[in-house]
């Protein structure tokens, strides 16, 4: 149960995973505004095979099994399910080419639940490289990293960052600690496993309630023990790690750069032609 | 000059019962002071007071001349007095040791290369070097402590409370961090106040003063206190059990002498008087 703070994390030594955070999570973005860019006319599906080989080869340099950046699907499967099953019922573009009672299906919803489908798998494939290979105190720092230009508009950034942390710092604290309380109810005779779901929702009150007050009486002490450490907020702070560029994030940048050009070729689609 | 000296320290939380009532002590540099109390007797208030976490109603608390009366010596009086509370958990701020020793330095705006050595000033004054990158949470509740004083030593503190430090511990781990206390004491001069309600961590104190409603009821020796045993017994506190065990022996007419208060004393004592028939 402890591991869930790690999140995904798949600790390995690898070109991927020894890449600034910072560029890390950048280098996501730009490969979702890529998905998003591929076009659903006419050469789509190239489009997304070139994310997909991108995926893959990050996935092979970084080390990390395939089956471990599949498996990141299954969170979303449903949601993923939903969108497409909308799309063949509710898009009555293009031509019908199945009827069944109340149900018409077009060509254009096939084709529009096929562009869905690829396009969230392939974004979820891209963001859990990044959760794959980057520890959530490495993504933390690279996000506190990355907004400290907000500073200018007075947002507060090292509190947000410092929230974040300790936020991670409690989960498996927390999970222990609940852990504990549903032993302790249930040797009081607790039951949380039989009935429908509504009657098991209800009975995980008696977990929440502890837990609850017990992360408040938490939050107290460790005020206490911040301020008994000379915490002040922001001010006349300096920070002892520190992050480097090396030659990795540029291979990494210019690779992703590579990508977006890639697919905004692909996409003009006049210009394929006559390569074709 | 002492280094910590409160002078008729009261202080409440609510404005009408006070926890801490009319508290006078003097604690010099190198000294390793105990004070000792039931739960609910003040003794946690006093830590908090000792780090101007607090301030008290009436009376002051001065530190290495600050006193805590002055808003703006607080930073000075919590960079000399570092607590060490009782539950590790609720401590630590960062998901990994090394920066969890660096979060007290941080605060102080020290520079990145010095904040470096402290971490490994503090982290090999504790033992915890091995640590360095590793979870908090992967570790005991002593290594936890242990790496709570580190993140308390960083900030470089002339004297280091414990407030009930070993309270949440099992027997090795409270053995571990009263070694590293002692060694502090001993090796580094730091001046180390444990608040505790174990009997058996004040016997290696210099000086030991008894709370009981917020008063200081006695203080002394730890050979002083132990004499007074029905003082101790009605502020709800018991002897090691070494010295109830060696006051039984007296009774029934053994020729031990007084003032037995550790194991090694008590097994020592019989293995002579074994030799002696």
């Amino acid at each position: 149960m402890k591991d869930v703070a790690f999140g995904q994390y798949y600790p390995a030594e690898s070109f991927v995973h020894k890449m600034d955070a910072r560029v890390k999570i950048l280098a996501v973005i730009a490969y979702m505004v890529a998905v998003f860019l591929v076009k659903s006319v006419p050469y789509q599906f190239l489009g997304f095979a070139a994310c997909l080989l991108f995926v893959m080869i990050a996935t092979a340099v970084a080390k990390v099994p395939f089956l471990r950046v599949l498996k990141s699907i299954k969170a979303i499967l449903f949601f993923v399910v939903l969108s497409a099953v909308l799309q063949l019922f509710f898009n009555t573009s293009g031509t019908l080419v199945f009827e069944w009672k109340f149900i018409k299906i077009y060509n254009g919803g096939l084709l529009n639940a096929a562009f869905i489908i690829a396009r969230i798998t392939l974004i979820v494939l891209g963001a859990s490289i990044l959760t794959l290979t980057t520890s959530p105190v490495e993504i933390a720092d690279g996000i506190e990293s990355l907004l400290y230009p907000l500073k200018w508009i007075k947002f507060p950034v090292h509190e947000f960052a410092l929230i974040m942390s300790i936020a991670l710092r409690f989960i498996p604290t927390l999970l222990d600690e609940t852990d504990r309380i549903i032993k302790a109810q249930k040797a009081r005779g607790a039951d949380f496993e039989s009935g429908n779901i509504f009657k098991r929702a209800k009975a995980l009150i008696p977990v929440l309630i502890p837990l609850l007050i017990s992360s408040f009486r938490r939050a107290d002490e460790l005020a206490d023990a911040m301020d008994a450490r000379c915490y002040s907020g922001s001010k006349c702070r300096t920070k002892y790690k520190k992050m480097k560029l090396t030659w990795r994030d540029l291979i990494g940048t210019l690779v992703i750069g590579g990508l977006i050009t890639g697919v905004v070729l692909l996409n003009n689609s006049g210009l394929l032609a006559v390569v074709i | 000059m002492s280094l910590l000296k409160a002078e008729n320290v009261s202080f409440s939380y609510d404005k009408r019962i006070k926890v801490v009532k009319n508290v006078s002590l003097a604690v010099e540099e190198g000294e390793s002071v105990a004070i000792i109390g039931h739960n609910g007797s003040g003794k946690s208030t006093l830590a908090k007071l000792f780090n101007a976490l607090i301030c008290p109603d009436q009376g002051k608390i001065t530190v290495d001349g600050f006193c805590s009366d002055d808003k703006k010596s607080l930073f000075e009086i919590r960079k000399r007095v570092g607590v060490v509370f009782q539950n590790p958990d609720n401590q630590l701020v960062a998901s990994i040791v090394e920066d969890d020793v660096a979060f007290g330095p941080e605060n102080l705006g020290v520079k990145r290369e010095e904040i470096g050595q402290r971490i490994d000033f503090a982290l090999a004054a504790v033992g915890m070097e091995k640590f360095r990158y590793s979870s908090p949470t992967r570790l005991s509740g002593g290594q936890k402590q242990r790496i709570a004083i580190a993140g308390v030593l960083a900030l470089m503190p002339k004297i280091l409370v414990l407030d009930e430090s070993t309270a949440m511990l099992d027997p090795k781990g409270r053995k571990e961090v009263l070694a590293v206390a002692e060694k502090l004491n001993k090796e580094h001069n730091v001046t180390v106040i444990n608040i505790t309600h174990y009997m058996d961590e004040v016997v290696r104190a210099d000086k030991v003063y008894v709370v009981n409603d917020g008063e200081i009821v006695l203080s002394g020796t730890p050979n002083e206190i132990f004499k007074e045993k029905d003082l101790l017994k009605t502020c709800g506190l018991e002897l090691p059990l070494a010295a109830i065990v060696a006051d039984k022996l007296i009774e029934c007419g053994v020729n031990l002498p007084q003032g037995i208060l550790t194991e090694e004393q008590l097994a020592e004592e019989l293995c002579a008087l074994k030799r002696k028939i």
